[in-house]
């Protein structure tokens, strides 16, 4: 097919006449539009589109989708999606999920598909709460948090979700923002187009359970203070005044003030597709540093790694080239065989 | 008469109907490739066979103890062979402990062959054996030959420059090579597999081949054995035989059904014991484009099954029972969504972990019940290894024409075993019809089709046929989430319809044996053989007996029920604590018994034959 010949969307062809049924104020409400203008934009048949989803209220995500969609069971659309993806790998398979989806009861599947680089996007909504179930902590929230579930205060200590994903040896990871509406749609577009598994999280507010989640982040005073916007190619510099940057000291990250004959060229220049984890760990382990911004955009986009529905395709066509198609009745008499007369 | 030479007798060959040998061993003396070897050369003469390996669930235990023994038999024969024999003629004991595990099932006079320098005093320890057998006396029953296996088949090998150990690991086939003279059986077949395996150290291909000559020539030399028998091969349906395993023969099923269907055949699956030999055989056959993903557990290798047949493939997983419980959710999500599936359930031992390598019957209700809220499926089971090959064909062809998961229940015994297989011709192989719905007009997910009720398969890809599918509740034709009262019922009752439906599309049983009379033996699964063979005897005895044997075991044939009527009794005999007992209690109100064997071993067929004495005389002995 020639780009000629595909129709031009708009975002409302990715709508469904379905009735949104997030809570009023909700951040899935700004993903879901996000979704589906970027969906819009890339170019690609809507048929091609499979959302998948498992358990939680992003879940619901594939039901307001107008693309081939399937809500599935809790924390296994990875696995879903794998075998989706493996048997057709012409779909544009995402997959919808949550903090407690993905990461708790989904955790291994996600590991996994993230390991075997299955050409998969992942967009994970982390709201650090279980909404659907109305309330309990989830394997994102802060250590000691008071939630229904744990009156006293939580006693687990929470997953980054980023270094988790990097750790698993996932070949590209970002984070994104419910709220920063274009840097969502960037960072979507950018895990749209890498081949191979991408997993993004957005950090999603909560308004019920877990409202404020990410305050200090989306505040319009503080944000340019609390957030370095990772761009490749560019020095990792932050602040209302762009006056702050991470520099390299030794085998670790420090910020440092553009000052005192610091200049720009001190600073630590970002590396999207640098091909050591460790850098990226650096990045993704800021968040829970005093006086350190959290990063958001692309921390790791490491190209060129085989992909795994590919492996598997490739070796049956290596199989195919070299014995040929397979033949039933050839394959019934493997063997030793012996004949009985009448 | 002093000073003069005589010409030793000729020794005795004698024509035998049948024969059972066992072979057992350390699990580290190769008794599974001598029992395998053995059968594939009596198949290849003609003889109809069944065979049951045995080996423990520790890949190595500590050597030459009790639960390190690894067996397998074969029972062979001129005339038709239903089970693997309940007593054996001739065992072959490669150590003590073996000899002490398996003794009781050698017939008395039956022939016993010992390595002799297996027996000293260590061996005997491991074994806790305190006084040798061979000296106390415990053996005058049996037709004793110790031999010394392992310094004949060191002195065989002396040349081959291998060392001792090497060495030692061929007195399996000098053991072999024995019991090929006994039974009068060329050595061709295994001096062609022993060339295929070590084609490429020639050093080990000498030394099997030296092993299994040297044995074959200690029987001709040493006037041990003053008789051979012969089995003169069966008479079989005419046409092209193979030996198969029923993994073997459900992995052939399911690359038939996926091209007969002409649709990819994906995998999913986790190894688990004994299921993983179907993996380990569809993962060879990409020159089919079969996928075979081993998944990071049991749910992702059903869901990615799932995920696959959404698009249009034939997805399948297989596994045993504690896979089988933890893929009980994401089989409601394939009975929700209404996707063609089928699970093979390789039943073991249990509860839990349980007896991995054993035998059981014990899922049939896990199979038939063990989900959330009303959610019935189509079960069904092979009875022998041959018939895995069929059962998958069937499953596949209900899956894919009623969009629904199916289970298969096979187990340890079938998946294992063995037996002649006739191939059949791939032209008389049934087409398995598969519709994708392609046109957008007015396209509604969950429209049925009026006769089956199946919804229509509308894979991803397909333009204009976007739409959501879910485990939720949905709308019957629309497809949409729907939470309203009498809806759920609706689509409850018509999921369970679909299935009901496939009653109508399944043979009515007939009985096996007499179509009415004394007794009605209902059974399933691996207990065919057993069954067939009692039945036999004492129909033969003039009994009046009907053998059902249940391929569906959801829905059950629509006339179970009247054929039932047609006996006094019935009885069922299973591997667990009487479940298809309980189901046929329930649904047709009739007083049936149970005979029930929960030892991770199939029934003998003189377990089957006391009972059915018992219930026709009322002798309660």
């Amino acid at each position: 097919m020639t780009t000629a010949t595909l129709p031009v969307y708009t975002k409302k062809d990715f709508q469904t006449d379905q009735e949104v049924r997030w809570c009023p104020g909700c951040g899935d409400y700004a993903i879901l539009s996000a979704v589906q203008q970027v969906f819009a934009e890339l170019q690609i048949p809507r048929e091609k589109f499979v959302v998948v989803s498992g358990i939680g209220c992003s879940s619901r995500f594939p039901y307001y989708m107008n693309t081939f969609g399937f809500h599935t069971i809790h924390g296994r659309a990875p696995a879903i999606a794998t075998g989706i993806k493996v048997t057709r790998p012409d779909l544009e398979v995402w997959v919808a999920t949550g903090d407690g989806d993905s990461l708790s009861i989904g955790g291994n599947h996600t590991i996994h598909m993230l390991r075997r680089n299955v050409g998969i996007k992942v967009l994970m909504f982390n709201n650090r709460i279980y909404g659907l179930t109305k309330g309990q902590y989830s394997p994102t929230s802060e250590l000691g948090k008071k939630t229904k579930s744990t009156p006293f205060g939580t006693t687990d200590r929470p997953f980054n979700p980023i270094s988790l994903a990097i750790g698993s040896e996932a070949t590209f990871v970002a984070r994104s923002v419910d709220v920063f509406q274009s840097h969502l749609k960037d960072t979507l577009k950018k895990a749209a187009a890498h081949k191979g598994s991408a997993y993004v999280e957005i950090l999603q507010n909560c308004n019920i359970f877990n409202d404020g989640a990410w305050e200090n982040l989306t505040e319009k005073d503080a944000r340019s203070e609390h957030i370095v916007q990772l761009e490749h190619g560019k020095p990792l510099i932050f602040g209302k005044n762009r006056d702050k940057g991470i520099r390299m000291n030794g085998l670790d990250l420090e910020v440092v003030t553009l000052s005192n004959g610091i200049t720009e060229k001190d600073i630590l220049v970002h590396d999207e597709k640098f091909p050591r984890a460790a850098y990226a760990f650096l990045l993704a382990h800021m968040e829970h540093r005093e006086n350190f911004p959290t990063p958001i955009g692309v921390l790791r986009a490491w190209e060129n790694q085989p992909r795994y529905e590919d492996l598997i395709a490739n070796q049956i066509h290596e199989v195919q080239a070299k014995c040929g198609k397979g033949d039933l009745a050839k394959l019934l008499r493997t063997g030793d065989t012996w004949e009985v007369r009448a | 008469m002093p000073g003069t030479v005589e010409a030793p007798p000729k020794r005795k060959r004698e024509v035998i109907d049948k024969a059972v040998i066992r072979f057992c061993g350390d699990s580290g003396d190769g008794m599974q490739i001598t029992g395998s070897q053995f059968t594939n050369t009596v198949a290849l003469y003609g003889n109809d066979l069944a065979t049951f390996p045995d080996y423990p669930a520790e890949i190595r235990a500590p050597a030459g103890t009790l639960p390190g023994v690894s067996g397998f038999q074969v029972h062979f024969a001129s005339s038709d062979v239903y089970t693997p024999g309940d007593s054996v003629d001739a065992l072959v004991a490669m150590n003590p402990a073996a000899l002490k595990m398996n003794l009781s099932d050698l017939r008395k006079s039956g022939i016993l062959i010992v390595n002799l320098d297996s027996f000293k005093e260590n061996d005997l320890r491991k074994a806790q054996i305190k006084v040798s057998p061979l000296e106390d006396h415990s053996l005058d029953g049996y037709r004793l030959f110790a031999v010394e296996l392992t310094k004949l088949t060191r002195a065989a090998l002396k040349d081959t420059g291998l060392d001792a150990k090497s060495m030692d690991r061929c007195k399996n086939f000098f053991a072999l090579g024995m019991c090929y003279w006994l039974y009068n059986r060329p050595m061709d077949s295994t001096l062609r597999w022993i060339e295929d395996k070590f084609g490429k150290k020639p050093q080990l291909a000498q030394a099997n081949r030296l092993a299994l000559q040297a044995g074959y020539s200690y029987c001709e030399a040493t006037e041990a054995f003053q008789v051979s028998y012969e089995i003169p091969p069966a008479k079989l349906t005419p046409g092209v035989y193979r030996n198969i395993s029923g993994n073997t023969a459900l992995a052939m099923g399911f690359v038939a059904a996926s091209q007969k269907a002409n649709i990819p055949l994906f995998l999913g699956s986790y190894p688990i014991t004994p299921a993983s030999d179907i993996l380990h055989e569809l993962s060879m056959y990409k020159d089919f484009g079969v996928i075979t993903f081993q998944a990071e557990d049991e749910i992702a290798a059903v869901t990615s099954a799932i995920g696959a047949a959404y698009t249009g493939a034939l997805g399948i997983t297989t596994t045993s029972g504690p896979g089988m419980a933890l893929k009980t959710e994401a089989i409601g999500l394939a009975i929700a969504v209404e996707l063609p599936l089928v699970v093979c359930d390789i039943q073991r031992g249990g509860p839990s972990t349980g007896l991995p390598t054993k035998t059981e019957q014990a899922d049939l209700l896990q199979a038939l019940f063990g989900r959330n809220s009303e959610a019935p499926v189509p079960v069904l089971a092979a009875s022998t290894p041959g018939d895995c090959f069929w059962i998958a064909l069937e499953a596949s062809r209900i899956a894919l024409k009623y969009m629904v998961p199916v289970i298969v229940l096979s187990d340890g015994y079938l998946a294992n075993g063995a037996e002649p297989w006739r191939i059949p011709e791939v032209a008389d192989l049934p087409d398995i019809p598969v519709l994708f719905e392609t046109n957008p007009d007015d396209f509604q997910p969950y429209r049925r089709n009026p006769e089956t009720l199946a919804r229509p398969w509308a894979i991803p890809g397909t333009p204009g046929l976007e739409h959501r599918l879910g485990g939720l509740e949905k709308q019957d034709v629309t497809g949409n989430v729907n939470y309203e009262p009498l809806n759920h019922e609706h689509m409850v009752k018509t999921r369970a319809a679909k299935v009901e439906a496939v009653a109508q599309d399944i043979p009515e049983v007939v009985p096996e044996g007499d179509a009415e009379g004394d007794l009605a033996i209902v059974a399933w699964g691996s207990t065919h053989g057993s069954i067939t063979a009692a039945v036999n005897a004492q129909r033969a005895r003039g009994r009046k007996i009907g053998h059902i044997h249940l391929r569906y075991l959801n829905p059950l044939s629509r006339n179970l029920g009247a054929v039932l009527k047609r006996y006094k009794k019935v009885l069922v005999p299973e591997m667990n604590m009487g479940q298809l007992l309980m189901v046929l209690r329930a649904k047709y109100l009739i007083d049936a018994r149970g005979l029930n064997k929960i030892q991770g071993k199939p029934f003998k067929q003189e377990e089957i034959e006391n009972k059915i004495k018992e219930m026709i005389s009322g002798d309660s002995r």
